[in-house]
C-alpha cells in the first residue's frame, strides 16, 4: 500500500468531512435557536444542487449556479419556515418530524415535476466544475490531486472560519447565542425574534444549498440526494454534540475520514487474513458500518456527544 | 362523534368485510390490497407501543421490518435451493414453514431492538429519534453491501411460505392469516396498556419525574416496551416479505420508518386502533391519489402536513373526539 494513495483518501475524508459540516452546521443552529428538528434540510441541499445544475446548464457558467443555489435555498428555506415550520416550534418533536417528513415527499415530488417540466426526464442531472478548477494540482511530495476537490476543502474551511467570527464577534452572533440560552429574555430586551428565526433559518438553508452545489459537481444531481446526508449529519450531531458549532466541525471531519479511510483500509486489511473476495466483503460491509459503531461508542461513553453540555 | 369501541368495531368490521366482498365479485387484487392494510396495520401497532404508549419517538422501525423481512427470505431461499443454512458445527436446514419463519423473525428483531433500544435510551428527544435513524440506516447499509443475500437487488421467494392445513397462494387465506395475527397483536396491545406495566411505561411517557419518585425507574420499562414493540413491527416483515413474495433492503430504508410513523399519525396516536385506521386511509390514498397522478406523493404531503398542523388526533380523534386520558 503506498503512502501517496493514503494521503490522497485522507484528502478525501477531509472534502466529505468538510461538506458534512456544511449540513451539520444549520442543522444544530436551527435545533440549537429554535428547538427544531428539520428533516428537510436535506431537501434544501438538494434543491441548492438542483438551482445549480439547471442554472449552470442554461447559462454555461458554474460561478452563476453558485450564486443561484445559494439564493434559491435559502427562498426555500425562508418559505417553509413562515409558511410551516414557524407554527412547529412550540410543538413536541414527534409534530415537527413529521411535518418535515412532509416537506420531504413535497420537495422532492416538486423537483421531480420541475425537471420533467424543465428538460422532459427525471434522470440524473450532471455538473461539470468550472474550468478554472478542472484537473489536478500538484502538492508537496509529488501528490496530484483533483483541484475542484481541493477547493472544496478550503472553501468549507473558509466558511467555518466565517461562521465562528460571525457566530462569536457580530452582533447577530451575540443575538443568535443568546436566543439559544433564553428565547424570552431576547424578546423582551426588543429583539424581533420571528426575524431572528427566520435569518437563522436562511442562513443554515444556504449552507445546506451551498453544499449541495458543491458536491453536485462531484457526484450526479438527482432526487433524493439529501436523505443520506442528513442521517450523516444526524450522526455528525450526535457525536459531536447538540447545539454545538465547534462540535459539528470535529465531528463531521472525525465521520468524513473514518467513512472514507475505513472504506479503503478495512478490505487491504481483512485481505492480509482471508481470500480477496470474501476480503472485499467483510470489508465493504463493516466499512459502511463503522461510522455508526464510532457513533454507539461515543454514546456508551459520551451520551450528551464531545463536546455537547454535560446534563 | 362516535365512541371510541364502536367505531373501532366499524374499522374491525370493515377490514374483513372489504376482502369478503372482493372474494363474492371474484376481485383477488382487492384482497391483496387489504392484506397490505393489515400487514402495514401490525408494523403500526408495533410502533404504536413504543411511540403511542411510551412516548418514544422511533425513526428507525424499518430496521425490524425489514429484519422480519429477511428472516423469512432467507430461510426460505436456503429451504428453496435444498442449501443448508450452516454444516458447522451441526446442520441446519432452510424451512418454507411460516411458523418457523414467525419465531425466527420475532427473535431477530426482538435482539435488534434490545441493542437499538439499549443505546438509543440512554438519551431522549430529538437525540433518540436521530440515533434510532442512524441505527436502522447502519443495518439498511450493510444489507446493500453483503453480498450473500443479493445486496441491493434484493432476494426473490419464489414460493409464498406455507401453514399447515391452510392454501397460502389463495389471497383470502393469506389474508386470514395476516387479519388473525393484527387481531392477536390488538388484543396483546390493549392487555398491555391496561397492565400494571403499560400503565408504568404511560406514566413514564407522561411525567418520568413521578414515575421515579413512586420508586418505578423508566429505562427498563421503555427497553421492555421497545423490544416488544420491535417485534411485533418484525413480525409484519416477515408477513410482508411472503406477500410480495420478495425482501430487499428498501423494505430497511428511512422511507419505511417513515410510513410506519404516517399510519399511527394519520389514525391517532396512542389509540388502540390508530395504526388500522391509519395503514387503510394510507393505502386508499396511496391507490386512489396514485391512479390519478403519479406524483402522488405531493398532495400526499400537504394532507399530512394539514393532519399535523390542524387535526393532531387523526382520523379517531376526528371521528371520535379527543383522547380521555393524556
Amino acid at each position: 500500500m503506498s503512502t501517496l494513495l493514503l494521503i490522497e483518501q485522507v484528502l478525501n475524508g477531509l472534502q466529505s468531512g468538510v461538506m458534512l459540516f456544511l449540513m451539520a452546521a444549520g442543522l444544530t443552529l436551527v435545533f440549537g435557536v429554535m428547538g427544531l428538528i428539520n428533516l428537510a434540510h436535506g431537501s434544501l441541499y438538494m434543491v441548492g444542487a438542483f438551482a445549480c445544475a439547471t442554472v449552470a446548464l442554461l447559462t454555461g457558467s458554474f460561478w452563476l449556479g453558485l450564486a443561484a443555489s445559494l439564493a434559491a435555498a435559502a427562498a426555500a428555506g425562508v418559505l417553509v419556515e413562515v409558511t410551516v415550520l414557524r407554527r412547529l416550534y412550540r410543538r413536541d418533536h414527534l409534530d415537527q418530524v413529521l411535518a418535515t417528513f412532509a416537506l420531504i415527499l413535497i420537495f422532492s415530488e416538486a423537483i421531480t415535476f420541475t425537471q420533467k417540466q424543465l428538460t422532459g426526464t427525471s434522470l440524473p442531472m450532471y455538473l461539470d466544475p468550472p474550468a478554472l478548477l478542472a484537473g489536478a494540482v500538484s502538492l508537496p511530495f509529488g501528490i496530484q490531486y483533483p483541484a475542484y476537490r481541493l477547493a472544496i476543502i478550503v472553501a468549507g474551511l473558509l466558511v467555518a472560519v466565517g461562521l465562528f467570527l460571525l457566530i462569536g464577534k457580530t452582533r447577530l452572533g451575540i443575538r443568535i447565542r443568546a436566543g439559544e440560552s433564553d428565547r424570552e429574555m431576547i424578546a423582551a430586551l426588543g429583539v424581533d425574534i420571528d426575524r431572528l428565526y427566520t435569518l437563522v433559518f436562511a442562513l443554515g438553508a444556504a449552507l445546506a444549498g451551498f453544499a449541495g452545489a458543491m458536491v453536485g459537481a462531484i457526484q450526479s444531481v438527482q432526487v433524493g440526494m439529501g436523505e443520506p446526508v442528513l442521517i450523516l449529519a444526524f450522526v455528525v450531531i450526535v457525536i459531536g454534540g447538540v447545539g454545538s458549532i465547534r462540535g459539528a466541525l470535529w465531528g463531521a471531519l472525525l465521520v468524513g475520514l473514518t467513512d472514507t479511510l475505513g472504506r479503503f483500509l478495512l478490505p487491504l486489511g481483512f485481505a492480509e487474513v482471508m481470500d480477496p473476495a470474501s476480503a472485499r466483503a467483510v470489508g465493504a460491509s463493516l466499512a459502511s458500518m463503522l461510522i455508526y459503531i464510532l457513533m454507539a461508542l461515543v454514546l456508551i461513553f459520551r451520551p450528551t456527544g464531545l463536546f455537547g453540555a454535560r446534563p | 362523534m362516535i365512541r371510541e369501541p364502536v367505531l373501532n368495531a366499524l374499522i374491525l368490521a370493515a377490514l374483513l368485510l372489504v376482502p369478503l366482498g372482493a372474494l363474492a365479485m371474484d376481485e383477488p387484487f382487492l384482497i391483496t390490497l387489504a392484506t397490505k392494510v393489515a400487514i402495514f396495520a401490525l408494523a403500526g401497532v408495533g410502533l404504536n407501543i413504543a411511540l403511542g404508549l411510551g412516548g418514544m419517538v422511533s425513526f428507525g422501525h424499518a430496521a425490524f421490518f425489514g429484519l422480519g423481512g429477511y428472516a423469512t427470505g432467507v430461510l426460505a431461499s436456503h429451504a428453496l435451493n435444498y442449501d443448508p443454512l450452516m454444516t458447522e458445527p451441526f446442520q441446519i436446514e432452510g424451512t418454507t414453514q411460516m411458523l418457523v419463519h414467525w419465531p425466527v423473525a420475532l427473535l431477530l428483531s426482538g435482539l435488534a431492538a434490545l441493542a437499538i433500544g439499549a443505546l438509543s435510551l440512554r438519551t431522549s428527544g430529538i437525540f433518540f429519534i436521530m440515533i434510532t435513524l442512524a441505527f436502522a440506516q447502519m443495518i439498511f447499509y450493510f444489507a446493500i453491501s453483503w453480498p450473500a443475500y443479493g445486496g441491493e437487488d434484493g432476494l426473490s421467494i419464489y414460493v409464498r411460505s406455507e401453514f399447515p392445513g391452510l392454501n397460502t397462494l389463495d389471497p383470502i387465506q393469506f389474508f386470514a392469516i395476516a387479519f388473525a395475527l393484527l387481531a392477536l397483536a390488538l388484543g396483546f396491545s390493549s392487555l398491555i396498556a391496561r397492565s400494571r406495566f403499560g400503565l408504568a411505561l404511560q406514566g413514564a411517557r407522561q411525567n418520568e419525574a413521578r414515575l421515579r419518585a413512586t420508586g418505578i425507574g423508566p429505562y427498563r420499562i421503555r427497553l421492555v416496551a421497545f423490544v416488544i414493540s420491535g417485534m411485533i413491527t418484525g413480525l409484519a416483515g416477515a408477513l410482508f416479505a411472503d406477500l410480495n413474495r420478495f425482501v430487499s433492503p428498501a423494505m430497511l430504508s428511512w422511507q419505511t420508518s417513515g410510513e410506519i410513523i404516517v399510519f399511527v399519525i394519520l389514525g391517532g396516536v396512542g389509540r388502540l386502533f390508530g395504526p388500522v385506521a391509519g395503514a387503510g386511509l394510507y393505502i386508499l390514498l396511496e391507490h386512489n391519489l396514485g391512479g390519478l397522478t403519479e406524483y402522488w406523493k405531493l398532495p400526499f404531503g400537504f394532507l399530512l402536513l394539514a393532519v399535523v398542523l390542524f387535526a393532531r388526533g387523526g382520523l379517531i380523534g376526528l371521528l371520535a373526539g379527543e383522547k380521555r386520558d393524556g
